[in-house]
């Protein structure tokens, strides 16, 4: 197990060394300027333009940029931001939780719902529950994420008033950050009127982030579930007189899950890329929203930084993934 | 009372061109510790039959049937629940592909483990040494590290004993095992028929051996069942099975067997394929591969003879003593009946299709 780690741990250096290429060169094929964005519409002389240049080093050949940038990235230094100057990393990891604890709400909510409705589906099927099942699924993948979102609003924010418009939590609280999930701190706060205010923010966002995902999940638990329908194994499942239940959820859905858990993972990069989306219409203020801002800027230390970063994660998460199958499926394992 | 008795058993499936009957109107009494065997060519419904008797096929099969009882109990009338405690409990199956018949996620001992647990019960403990009890009764050696394999890491021979072992773990009285042995090799082959007869006569349960080796018939069974495209078309005792095939297309399966070939060079073959749900032929099923068949066998379905033991699904069965020549099949009585297609019979009024040599 330790060695199959190893493997895919060593296979991930390649990867990581492509997207730090892709991050620097990106920013930098858009058109527009940082210092000129900087000065804004009063303009800036040319002397004075060409000392912040070479103040921020963008005199330099671009290989030399690149190498500078690499070099810092290995010391854990992804360079300080344009606009506040504070470190990237640090601007990072402020605003991490905030999407980390929206993307996991609303990957959760996904498989919650989206894994039983697959194996609903592939037991129902061919009958209206499995057409009506994939039906809505096929709708909530195709819908565009910012209508979605604004429909949603739309109903249960602005009519009928159930749930906030946006932001993390109530005005009303201020919780001091420990772990920088709103929730697990206002628990550990011991505020529970913060915490159910924390969840309440967390709902619309949450379910406007996680439909593609539950789409995607469960039109894949279908598809996963009927071809093991099929297999001799499950007939001798049934051949033992088991239960329709056990047959399902033991012999079946286990070794479906093997391709479902494949696509859970891939949806972890979805949802961090969703989550640029949903987290402006909410003003959610996590990473999403802060990228957002850092292009527009074009604050080059804090976009490639940021994609790198980005990129690190959802590695990170679909090396747990493979581990994941060899807990699944024993023919990885052995 | 016998204890396994079905009537009238037919299984149709729902396909996209309407409905297809893969069995129809197929009698099977076994009584208790008998031995018996069903044989015919691939597509004659003969695991169809015995999946249905089990409760096994896939939505899509819609089955009937006069009378389907297992020691007394009416099959069709109970509820899935009770009919769950009979098969896997009192009624067992194993299958032709053991490889992917045992759950890859799981290890041998807990995919026994959890037939005993829902037929048995007992302690976890309990359980375990039954388990290793009965691993080490098929002859699987050295049980006690085999129990923690999983299927991945075992060979076809050792799966299909793990299977076997599974089967008969909650003391079966009729175990059903289709085609154990079609997917392993020939010298595997003989040691688990062997120990399927020996665990047969060690536990006294009876045997529904289904295959399409007269070869496998011959040294196992005692009452054999020949089916044909879903139809039964012969009933008889091995015995007389082998001295006096009553339908052409026994007489035509025993005849391809290596030991009766004599010293041709080649084994006769049948000419042709169990027909498939697009070309059923009109009138007998078996008339365009028979080499007997006359015009009444092309335009009208045969029915069994009432007085015929063997009910027999022909119009003119061979070798009957009651019944008068049937023109065609005249000149193969002139030789001697185990082996009528070596010799070269007179070409009967109507065309045959032809024999391969």
């Amino acid at each position: 197990m330790f060695k199959f780690f190893l493997v895919k741990l060593s296979q991930l250096v390649p990867t990581f060394i492509g997207v730090t290429i892709v991050a620097f060169s990106f920013i930098r094929l858009l058109p527009g300027d940082p210092i000129l964005l900087m000065a804004g519409e009063r303009g800036i002389s040319a002397e004075r333009y060409a000392q912040l240049k070479s103040q921020m080093g963008f005199d330099r050949s671009l290989v030399v940029q690149y190498f500078d940038f690499l070099k810092g990235l290995l010391h854990g230094d992804l360079g300080n931001s344009l606009v506040t100057h504070a470190p990237v990393m640090n601007e990072f990891l402020s605003r991490f939780p905030a999407t980390l604890e929206l993307s996991l709400f609303a990957l959760t909510f996904a498989v919650i719902i989206g894994l039983p409705a697959g194996v609903l589906a592939a037991v129902k099927r061919g009958k209206t529950l499995d057409h009506s099942i994939m039906g809505i699924s096929l709708t909530g993948y195709s819908m565009p994420i910012f209508w979605w979102g604004l429909l949603l609003i739309m109903l249960f924010s602005s009519t009928l008033g159930w749930t906030p418009v946006s932001g993390r939590i109530s005005f009303l609280y201020f919780i001091e950050p420990v772990t920088g999930f709103m929730t697990i701190d206002s628990l550990l706060a011991g505020d529970w009127g913060a915490f159910l205010s924390s969840l309440h923010h967390l709902i619309l966002p949450g379910i406007v982030l996680g439909t593609i995902p539950l789409a995607v999940i469960a039109r894949q638990t279908r598809s996963s579930m009927l071809e093991v329908l099929g297999e001799d194994y499950v007939r001798s499942a049934r051949a033992k007189g088991l239960s329709n239940f056990r047959v399902i959820m033991v012999h079946t859905l286990r070794n479906a899950l093997i391709s479902v858990v494949t696509v859970i993972g891939l949806q972890v990069g979805l949802l961090l890329a969703g989550a640029i989306l949903t987290e402006t219409i909410f003003s959610w203020p996590g990473i999403g929203k802060w990228m957002i801002d850092a292009i527009s800027r074009r604050d080059y230390p804090s976009v490639q930084g940021g994609l790198v970063l980005i990129a690190f994660i959802v590695m990170i998460v679909n090396l747990l993934v493979d581990l994941a199958y060899g807990v699944i499926n024993p023919r990885i394992r052995h | 009372m016998a204890l396994l008795d079905i009537e009238g058993l037919s299984v149709r499936f729902k396909t996209s061109s309407g409905l297809f009957a893969a069995v129809e109107d197929v009698d099977i009494n076994v009584d208790r510790g008998e031995v018996w065997s069903i044989v015919g060519e691939s597509g004659s419904g003969k695991s169809v039959s015995m999946l249905a008797t089990m409760g096994l096929l896939p939505w899509t099969a819609q089955v009937t049937a006069d009378k389907m009882a297992f020691d007394g109990q009416d099959l069709q009338q109970l509820s899935s629940r009770q009919r769950r405690r009979i098969v896997g409990g009192e009624m067992s199956m194993i299958f032709q592909e053991p490889m992917s018949s045992l759950n890859p996620c799981f290890t041998v001992g807990t995919q026994i483990d959890e037939m005993i647990k829902q037929h048995l019960g007992g302690s976890r403990r309990e359980r375990h040494e039954r388990a290793l009890d009965l691993l080490a009764q098929v002859g699987i050696p050295d049980p006690a590290r085999r129990i923690k394999a999983y299927p991945h890491q075992l060979s076809g021979g050792m799966s299909q004993r793990v299977m076997i072992a599974m089967a008969i773990s909650c003391n079966p009285r009729l175990l059903i095992a289709d085609e154990p042995t079609t997917a392993l090799d020939v010298t595997i082959q003989a040691q688990i028929l062997e120990l399927l007869l020996r665990l047969q006569e060690d536990t006294g349960m009876a045997l529904i051996l289904i295959t399409h080796d007269m070869g496998v018939v011959a040294e196992t069974a005692k009452h054999v069942v020949v089916q044909y495209a879903g139809r039964q078309v012969e009933k008889q005792d091995v015995k007389s099975l082998f001295a006096h095939p009553r339908h052409p297309y026994t007489e035509a399966l025993l005849s391809a067997l290596p030991e009766r070939a004599g010293d041709q060079d080649r084994l006769p073959t049948i000419p042709g394929v169990v027909p498939g749900q697009h070309d059923r032929p009109s009138g007998c099923l078996f008339n365009p591969r028979c080499q007997y068949a006359t015009e009444h066998c092309r335009e009208v379905e045969p029915v069994a003879a009432p007085d015929d033991p063997a009910s027999t699904l022909c119009h003119y069965p061979l070798d009957h003593p009651a019944a008068g020549t049937p023109p065609s099949a005249a000149s193969s009585q002139d030789s001697p009946p185990q082996d009528p297609l070596s010799s070269n019979p007179p070409s009967p009024n109507p065309p045959r299709p032809e024999v391969r040599p």
